[in-house]
C-alpha cells in the first residue's frame, strides 16, 4: 500500500511537471510567432524590449486563463493588425501567397508528365 | 491542337503572375501603424496611483465627456517634452485627463508630477505594460481621445502645438 502511495505521488509530480513545461512550449511557440513592433525584424521572444516584455507577461496570463493559441492570436490582431504575426493567416490578402506553391508544384508536376509521360507513349 | 493547349497555359499563368507581381513593386512597403479609432475602449482593473485602491474603468469612464487618457512614465524623456500641452490641456473645462503611469517606479512617479506639475484628474497603475497592450499602445508616450466609451483619436508619440489644437477643435 504504501508503494502504490509513492507510485501516485511520483505520477502526479511527473504529470504536473509535464503538463507546465507543455504550457511553456507553447508560450514559447506564439511569442516567437510574434512580431516585435517597436525592433527591427525580431520576433517577441528574441526581444527585450519593454514592449515585448509586456507581451510575454500577457501571452503567459492569457495562458494561465484558459486561453488557446488561436484566441490570443484574434486578441492581439484586434489590437495590433495582421502585422503583428509572422505567420500569415488564410485570408482575402494572402491566398495568393500560400497557394501559389501548390499551383507551382502542380504546374511542374504536369511538365515532367507531359514531357515523360506522355512523350513515352 | 493537343500540343498547343499546355503551353498557352502556362504563358497565361506566368503573364498574370508577372502583373501580380509587377504591380505589387509599387506598393508601399513601409509600415505605419493602424491607429485604431472608433473603437471600443477595454474594460480593466487597476490600482490607483496615489491610493492604491483598485478602481474600475468604469469607474473611470463615463458617456457624455471628453477624456484624454495619456501613457506616460517618468523614465520617458519625450514625456517630459510634452508634459507643457498636458498641462496646458487640464484647463480645458469639458476634458477630464486621466494618466496611466506605465512601468514605473512610484517614488521617481511622484518626483517628477512634483517637479513638473501634475495635470491628471486621475492616475492609475501599470507595473507591467498589460493593461497598455489592452489598448492596443506600442510605448509611451501615446494619448487617446475617448468620448462614449469609444477612441476618437489616437496618437503615437508625444503631443505637440498642431496635435493640442486639433484636440481643442473636436472637443469644442
Amino acid at each position: 500500500m504504501r508503494y502504490l502511495r509513492y507510485i501516485l505521488l511520483s505520477f502526479f509530480l511527473f504529470n504536473f511537471n509535464s503538463s507546465y513545461a507543455q504550457q511553456n512550449d507553447l508560450e514559447i511557440k506564439i511569442t516567437k510567432n510574434l512580431r516585435c513592433l517597436v525592433c527591427q525584424g525580431q520576433s517577441v521572444y528574441d526581444s527585450d524590449t519593454e514592449f515585448a516584455n509586456s507581451l510575454k507577461i500577457l501571452v503567459r496570463k492569457k495562458l494561465d486563463e484558459g486561453l488557446s493559441e488561436k484566441q490570443i492570436y484574434i486578441y492581439l490582431k484586434d489590437r495590433y493588425g495582421e502585422w503583428i504575426l509572422f505567420d500569415p493567416e488564410f485570408g482575402k490578402n494572402t491566398y495568393f501567397l500560400w497557394l501559389m506553391p501548390v499551383l507551382f508544384f502542380v504546374i511542374g508536376g504536369l511538365v515532367i508528365f507531359k514531357l515523360f509521360i506522355i512523350r513515352k507513349n | 491542337m493537343k500540343i498547343r493547349i499546355f503551353p498557352t497555359i502556362v504563358f497565361i499563368l506566368f503573364v498574370i503572375i508577372f502583373i501580380l507581381f509587377f504591380k505589387g513593386l509599387k506598393n508601399s512597403n513601409i509600415y505605419v501603424p493602424k491607429a485604431n479609432i472608433n473603437k471600443e475602449i477595454p474594460s480593466f482593473k487597476a490600482k490607483l496611483f496615489e491610493s492604491s485602491e483598485e478602481i474600475s474603468s468604469e469607474e473611470i469612464f463615463k458617456e457624455d465627456k471628453f477624456y484624454l487618457m495619456n501613457i506616460w512614465s517618468s523614465w520617458c524623456v519625450p514625456c517630459r517634452e510634452e508634459h507643457n500641452f498636458l498641462e496646458n490641456l487640464s484647463t480645458e473645462k469639458n476634458l477630464d485627463l486621466i494618466g496611466l503611469n506605465y512601468k514605473d517606479d512610484n517614488e521617481s512617479a511622484k518626483n517628477f508630477l512634483k517637479k513638473l506639475g501634475n495635470p491628471y484628474d486621475i492616475i492609475f497603475l501599470d507595473p507591467k505594460g498589460i493593461i497598455a497592450i489592452d489598448w492596443g499602445a506600442y510605448g509611451v508616450p501615446e494619448t487617446y481621445l475617448i468620448k462614449n466609451n469609444m477612441i476618437v483619436k489616437k496618437i503615437i508619440g508625444p503631443l505637440n502645438k498642431n496635435l493640442v489644437l486639433e484636440i481643442k477643435e473636436i472637443i469644442r
